[in-house]
């Protein structure tokens, strides 16, 4: 009986961890992004990403807060405020990327 | 005389050094700054020639950075995003005197009088006045509660005739006008309702109008600062009905009147158009369709022409309207990530500052052509001292 649970566990880390490597953009994205970032969300968040008309977005500012709603802002916007949707400029799995470095607080090109 | 060689040597130093630190006699109204957003540095240009003379450096988060000139246009006051005030000489590019005085603050205005610098801030939501002189605290003006906790934001500042700033108030809605005839006891009258959202403001070269770009509404909110009494009107109310605004990628700038003529442009939030508007009827004449969201729209010092540059991801290109048809007669691919223009003091030129390339183009307006290129790291905004003798600027 041991047996198949151990493999079901061993088969889903597998899939979580090939879900993961495929969820990591390339390095030229990865550098892309953290130039939006920067760049263009800092126009409101600030460069170094303290806050502005938008708030701040550093790690400690983003604790407990839950990743799927953060990334859902990051592509669709907050309706009633100045924050659009970014869809246009990248995918779920790239907003996904940006969250986890955001609340890692590694935002630095 | 072994004891004299010393005293001499010592006061031969302290003539050579006077000599380094003396500024070259000239004049100031062909400089400028040019903010470098990401070193917290600001670049010292003249535009006679086309040069940089020197960079400073230390002035913080730069993300936002803003300028005012002193009246006899020597010194730079930096706004900086992360609450810096700096007072930079532009003739021996130091900072003579530096202030941390909020936690995020977005830009300021320098007064009629030249006396006094007040400070738009978004942490803690209000303005600062401070001495121009020593940048001392001299009056703190808290914002509104907003109702979620905290203050307003306070964002579009202006300077007006008769010791006035003028500013709006982000997150409840309002305009305000701080009077500092008496600058010990000054006197502040509140607009509220004026239209949702303000995001940015300008104030007519005349100053006689202060006009408030919204940001949660179709429409604009007008004051006439001959008849403050008369309280705040709508204008452009509901413009662009019907059609789907497009996201916002960058909040669109409201800086000096883009005003031509009896016209008035300005960008239309959300849309691929500048708006131009009636000065005293302030009907909608047109809305002309450009390549991009405008963020900055600058008229040419004549009114010939208006320039316009764009907010991301169409922000490698200018366009120029030619004011006497309305028309686009010109695009010009200046680079990824255009950011500001400035025009020469009489219009020859227009400079523009290019974030991605780390470069500013200089554009002979009569031609339509660049000129010139000038290194620059990052740059964002470029301010010539000529503001230093404008209302507004």
């Amino acid at each position: 009986m041991p047996r198949p649970v151990s493999s079901i566990c061993l088969a889903v880390l597998l899939v979580g961890c090939g879900a993961a490597l495929a969820q990591e953009p390339a390095p030229e994205r990865r550098q892309a992004l953290t130039h939006l970032l920067k760049q263009e969300c800092g126009s409101c968040h600030g460069m170094t990403l303290k806050g502005g008309l938008g708030p701040a977005l550093g790690a400690d500012a983003l604790a407990g807060k839950d990743d799927e709603a953060l990334v859902a802002t990051i592509l669709l916007g907050r309706p009633g405020t100045a924050m659009p949707g970014w869809e246009r400029f990248l995918d779920e799995a790239e907003a996904r990327w940006l969250v986890r470095q955001l609340k890692r607080g590694a935002t630095h090109d | 005389m072994t004891k004299l060689i010393p005293g001499l040597f010592a006061l031969a130093l302290l003539l050579l050094g006077g000599c380094v630190t003396q500024p070259a006699l000239r004049g100031t109204n062909d400089l400028g700054v040019v903010i470098e957003r990401a070193d917290g540095s600001v670049l010292i240009v003249e535009h006679s020639r086309g040069s940089v003379l020197a960079r400073v450096q230390g002035l913080g988060d730069l993300s936002h950075g803003s300028v005012v000139f002193s009246r006899d246009g020597r010194y730079a006051y930096v706004f900086g995003r992360d609450g810096g005030l700096s007072k930079v000489d532009i003739l021996t590019a130091k900072v003579v005197a530096r202030t941390i005085q909020s936690g995020n603050s977005i830009g300021g205005a320098i007064s009629q009088d030249g006396r006094l610098l007040a400070v738009s801030n978004y942490e803690p939501g209000g303005v600062r006045v401070f001495d121009a002189d020593s940048l001392a605290l001299l009056h703190d003006i808290p914002a509104t509660a907003k109702p979620g906790g905290g203050l307003s934001k306070v964002v579009g500042i202006a300077d007006a005739p008769g010791q006035r700033f003028v500013y709006s108030l982000f997150d409840t809605d309002e305009i305000w006008i701080s009077d500092f005839t008496d600058p010990k006891a000054p006197n502040t009258t509140r607009y509220t309702g004026i239209g949702r959202a303000p995001y940015d403001a300008l104030i007519s070269g005349d100053g006689r109008y202060y006009l408030a770009g919204l940001f949660g509404e179709d429409g604009l909110a007008l004051l006439d600062l001959w008849h403050p009494e008369q309280g705040v009107r709508r204008i452009l109310d509901g413009y662009g009905r019907g059609e789907r605004p497009l996201p916002v990628y960058k909040m669109p700038h409201f800086e000096g009147f883009a005003g031509a003529g009896n016209y008035l442009f300005v960008p239309a939030v959300g849309r691929h158009e500048v708006l131009v508007i009636e000065r005293g009827s302030w009907k909608q004449v047109a809305a002309i369709a450009v390549e991009g969201q405008p963020v900055f729209v600058r008229a040419r010092p004549d009114g010939r022409q208006v320039w316009v540059n764009f907010a991301f991801p169409d922000y490698d290109r200018l366009q120029v309207i030619d004011v006497d048809t309305l028309k686009p007669v010109k695009t010009l691919h200046a680079g990824k990530g255009v950011l500001h223009l400035e025009f020469t003091p009489r219009g020859d030129q227009l400079w523009a500052s290019v974030r991605d390339e780390d470069k500013l183009i200089v554009y002979d307006t009569a031609t339509l052509r660049p000129v010139k290129t000038l290194p620059a790291l990052k740059p964002s905004g470029i301010f010539f001292t000529h503001r230093a003798g404008q209302i507004g600027l």
